[in-house]
């Protein structure tokens, strides 16, 4: 019971499971899910559907975060992403079929590995702070984004493109099945592989671990170019879900929610350890606060005052002081490894 | 926290390069002379670009930036970081336009206004100071608070009619000529030549510049650390009050949209003004002069008439991109010598 007590898992967990019994009390029929048109209904999937884009970004932020960086840039990389795709598709002779959905969304693809090339570069060869780094192409990316889109608000009228964040296959949305999708792809890359224990290594001192033989360059580069991929795709759910790119308001502050979701999962923003699990719990607690926001009929408005007083609960609870304090009126615990194998 | 974590600050210090000498004021002298040379090509290329009023437009426009850009070169010199000084300021639009509209004094608002940004800025500093927590989150949990705080006050714009602040905002202060200042040009310079006041001939100021210097050596040294931290964000506070209530003087009106992405634009002025962002190196009088390189960009663009207006974002990127290159050229030749 202690051990379950002590896991970094159980607050958030618990934290999820309160909010969403929180919206069953005033909605009795909040957590029942049918089956409508062959297509799960209810309120549950709209949290993973609605989720999807800040579950994909807080993936690809918890590697950037574990190994000491930050990416701010994500929500400009996902306005890009949407504004590429729906600008090909747009222009494009034929903008109905399924070929001219699949190479617009791969232009974006690319175009969001090469943003992520651009700012591991900064980081890791360049050598500055990634808070600065990625500061650059997130006030630079938007107006990169509009330059795309020309200013406007593209619609896109395109079946296979909306699919992506609309869609639905064998009764869930496709949009949740791709985010699951690479949450496991990347869990078993990193903890079935030394990849992970590595990007954690890089976290903790990058020059004992280049000492120690391991390429911390290479290493860096590469969660920051896995997170500009994961925010591409995320921006291309945003603006198929849509159907439109609007370059100004995709994402924006989704870096925010992307990086509350990884410290509400109890990964260190100092780096060195990180758990994805957690960061999905994050995720879904962040996106069940705006549903609850809805159900308990505050005004929308207040959903940011709302985060803001989470974030600030949660860190306090991982500041260093509160843990000394918190040390302090219990006998002290034994130092444990922290080695976990999550996800 | 346990043993795998490690006291980061000072060991990333002990590798940064220090500038010596003459060369500390290499990054400031270089963003004033590309503020020259803008100039300079923008008179060649356009006429009546060279005129004093163009000059001061450049300050009349960006009097809300500049207090900003003076508030975040406090806090930047000692190695923090605010980002929450965009949403302040829309904060602070929203509670002068809503009181106004209720009825209270002017003056009585302004006030309620500046300690309203105190309060909120020293409650993050205190927060940063106590818990330990980074600068970097606990100002941007303080960016959500104040842009929900907005949406709370009204979803709507709401108009300012007070006679004082519609005079403030058509008031012209003539100078030689026919050139002329708006009273908010008059009250950003104020601004900018106390912060002078308080960074170079004060105590405070020199705790400020040894905290950036070496946080634990500024301890050891017995200077007043804690105290100072928490300050810089409580001045940084009230830079984005007097921000919001010049912004107000500007547009009459407050609006819980107002000033989104401000911050990266007086994070920016702060770089391109020769500020190092790991703090330690920096002159208040060179975020001016990276505001006005902002603005001139600004002024560029609209001339030029056929770039559109995102090209702005673009360019300031670059130019932070620029100098932030720039700075690891200073500090790396130094280390080398």
């Amino acid at each position: 019971m202690s051990a379950l007590l002590k896991h970094r898992l159980t607050w958030p967990v618990l934290a999820l499971v309160l909010l969403l019994l929180l919206n069953q009390l005033f909605r009795a029929d909040f957590l029942s899910v049918r089956v409508q048109d062959g297509h799960l209904y209810g309120s549950l999937i709209d949290i993973l559907r609605n989720g999807a884009p800040t579950i994909l970004i807080a993936l690809g932020m918890t590697l950037v975060i574990a190994s000491r960086g930050i990416d701010l840039s994500v929500g400009a990389v996902a306005a890009i992403a949407g504004a590429i795709s729906c600008m090909y598709i747009y222009s494009s002779p034929d903008p109905t079929s399924l070929q001219t959905a699949a190479t617009g969304v791969a232009i974006a693809v690319v175009a969001g590995l090469l943003l992520g090339a651009w700012n591991g570069f900064l980081v890791s060869v360049i050598g500055i702070q990634p808070i600065i780094a990625t500061l650059v192409l997130m006030t630079a990316g938007r107006g990169l984004a509009q330059l795309v889109t020309d200013g406007q608000i593209i619609s896109v009228s395109n079946d296979s493109y909306q699919a992506i964040g609309a869609g639905f296959f064998l009764g869930l949305p496709i949009s949740i099945l791709i985010a699951a999708a690479a949450f496991g792809a990347a869990g078993l890359l990193t903890r079935r592989t030394a990849l992970g224990t590595l990007i954690e290594a890089v976290g903790i001192n990058p020059v004992a671990s280049r000492l120690a033989g391991l390429d911390a360059r290479t290493i860096t580069w590469t969660v920051y170019i896995f997170s500009g991929l994961c925010a591409a795709v995320a921006g291309l759910m945003i603006s198929s879900n849509v159907t439109a790119a609007d370059a100004n308001n995709a994402g924006l502050y989704i870096e925010m929610d992307a990086i509350l979701a990884v410290v509400i999962g109890g990964t260190s923003l100092a780096g060195g350890r990180y758990s994805l699990v957690g960061t999905l719990v994050g995720a879904l607690i962040i996106q069940t606060l705006t549903t609850t926001v809805y159900t308990l009929g505050i005004p929308p408005e207040a959903t940011l005052v709302f985060k803001a007083l989470v974030v600030i609960a949660v860190c306090l609870l991982q500041s260093p002081r509160a843990r000394t304090l918190f040390g302090r009126r219990r006998p002290p615990v034994p130092a444990q490894p922290r080695v976990e194998v999550a996800a | 926290m346990s043993v795998l974590t490690r006291p980061s600050a000072p060991l990333d210090r002990s590798r940064i390069g220090r500038l010596q000498g003459k060369a500390r004021y290499a990054p400031t002298l270089a963003t004033v002379g590309l503020f020259v040379a803008m100039f300079a090509i923008g008179a060649a290329m356009y006429p009546g670009f060279l005129s004093g009023q163009v000059f001061l437009n450049l300050l009349i426009d960006n009097t809300f930036l500049i207090v900003l850009a003076v508030g975040m070169t406090f806090v930047i010199l000692t190695g923090g970081i605010d980002l929450s000084v965009g949403s302040v300021v829309a904060l602070s639009m929203m509670i002068a336009a809503a009181l106004l509209q209720a009825g209270w004094n002017p003056f009585a608002v302004i006030l309620l206004v500046l300690l309203t940004g105190a309060t909120f800025g020293l409650a993050m500093g205190l927060v940063i100071q106590v818990f330990e927590i980074q600068p970097f989150i606990v100002t941007l949990a303080g960016l959500f608070l104040a842009r929900g705080l907005c949406y709370v006050i009204s979803v709507e714009s709401i108009t300012v009619t007070d006679p004082f602040f519609t005079s403030m905002a058509q008031a012209r202060i003539p100078l030689v000529g026919k050139l002329f200042v708006s009273p908010g040009v008059v009250i950003a310079l104020l601004v900018v030549a106390v912060a002078f006041y308080l960074l170079h001939q004060t105590r405070f100021g020199r705790t400020v510049y040894a905290i950036g210097g070496g946080e634990s050596s500024a301890v050891l040294m017995g200077l007043a650390v804690p105290r100072t931290k928490v300050l810089v964000y409580g001045i940084s506070g009230v830079c984005s009050a007097i921000a919001g209530i010049l912004f107000s003087f500007y547009s009459l009106s407050g609006y819980s949209l107002a000033a989104t992405g401000l911050e990266l634009d007086a994070i920016a002025a702060v770089v391109v003004g020769g500020t190092l962002l790991t703090g330690g190196y920096g002159y208040v009088l060179g975020s001016l002069a990276g505001v006005l390189v902002l603005g001139i960009v600004q002024t560029f663009i609209s001339y030029e008439g056929t770039l559109s207006s995102w090209w702005t974002r673009i360019v300031i990127g670059a130019l932070l991109l620029a100098f932030i290159l720039l700075q690891k050229l200073f500090t790396r030749k130094v280390r080398l010598t």
